[in-house]
């Protein structure tokens, strides 16, 4: 059953009962155990491809060396026959079939290294994949778990301090009118301030004698005897 | 990260937070440590954080089974899934008898992470009740 299913099928059954346990302790150790053992199985792994690569670089050294070897004997050979020294040439012969069966041997061996150090590499890829496949269903376990006891604290405390979560629209409408008293207030507050600024840009355009002034009597005469006119 | 760091932040940014909320932090204790978060003038639906070995949970109450209206439940649901992803940081779930939303951090987040995303939850815990509001008695 997949880790979803195990979840599901807990809180679907029984497990809805507040603090209730997910899936009992013992089995989330027993798999953070499981975990630790292919971590450390990991790092063997990884230990022993680092020791078949070491191995495969050296045998692949070998390798080069005995062709090198090869090639400079045959030269030696090609030269003892141009000297018409056919004993000589000989024993260079035996050497360089000395070396080919040496290089048969080290090119095997560097092979059966290189298997090895893909197959190590496979597995180790395998493995990593694996922990953290392990981990991420135990991160769900855990937080599923975790999400039950701090349900089930979130309960204790509302109902050891006799508050109770209130209805949902109930809330919104609470909040909503907070909200409109505080923007009414900030409005009052705005208009005040206009206000205030008005009337004192007023006065100060008046005392430097700018703006409507005052309809005086005499103004009102000088206005009648113009129209008289 | 653990809920008093969380709280010694959130209660020492006071009137100094970047989302213009003001937080008040008050811990839960119980198994595990939960840290009910008020957020000013919001204090109705406050958002509960609690930490786990890889994340950050933060969770709003919306509302219970008992308050949606028989006949729109099926209606409800299918607006919520599809609410689900447009909805900022936030995701539905349901905890018993009641929805809620909520949102996961890595445990590696900032604390100006976390400021963001509590205030993003706040915001569509209103919204998304009001939207809702149809299907509620």
């Amino acid at each position: 059953m997949s880790i979803f299913k195990k979840i599901m099928t807990a809180i679907r059954g029984g497990a809805t009962e507040v603090g209730e346990s997910i899936i009992d302790s013992n089995a989330t150790r027993i798999f953070e155990q499981e975990i630790r053992d292919a971590e450390n199985h990991l790092t063997k792994a990884k230990r022993d491809l680092t020791g078949v690569m070491a191995q495969q670089m050296s045998s692949s050294r070998d390798v080069e060396r005995i062709k090198r070897e090869i090639t400079e004997h045959e030269g030696y050979a090609v030269q003892a026959l141009e000297k018409g020294d056919e004993a000589l040439a000989l024993a260079v012969a035996e050497k360089i079939s000395t070396l080919e069966n040496e290089l048969t041997t080290q090119q095997q061996a560097l092979d059966s290294f290189q298997g090895n150090a893909e197959r190590l590499k496979e597995l180790v890829k395998k493995s990593e994949r694996q922990v953290a496949e392990y981990k991420r269903q135990l991160s769900m376990v855990k937080t599923t778990e975790s999400v039950q006891k701090a349900t089930s604290a979130i309960t204790d405390n509302f109902s050891s301090s006799n508050s109770k979560l209130l209805n949902a629209k109930d809330s919104l409408e609470r909040i909503k009118a907070k909200q409109q008293k505080f923007d009414d207030r900030m409005k009052a507050a705005e208009v005040l301030e206009s206000e205030n600024s008005d009337t004192s840009l007023e006065a100060k355009l008046k005392e430097a004698g700018i703006g409507a002034s005052d309809n005086s009597a005499n103004s009102v005469l000088e206005r009648l005897k113009a129209k008289q006119k | 990260m653990n809920i008093h760091k969380i709280a010694d932040y959130l209660n020492a940014l006071a009137d100094d937070s970047d989302t213009g909320m003001t937080f008040d932090c008050q811990p839960i204790s119980g198994e595990v440590d939960v840290l009910q978060i008020s957020v000013f003038g919001r204090e109705e639906l406050p958002i509960f954080v609690s930490v786990t070995d890889d994340q950050i949970l933060c969770i709003t109450y919306l509302w219970g089974e008992e308050e949606v209206k028989a006949d729109k439940i099926n209606e409800m649901h299918v607006s919520m899934l599809e609410m689900n992803i447009p909805m900022p940081l936030s995701s539905f779930s349901k905890i018993g008898d009641k929805y809620v939303i909520f949102g996961a951090l890595a445990i590696s987040s900032t604390f100006n992470d976390i400021e963001h995303e509590l205030a993003v939850l706040s915001n569509n815990a209103l919204e998304i009740i009001d939207d809702m509001s149809d299907y509620l008695i």
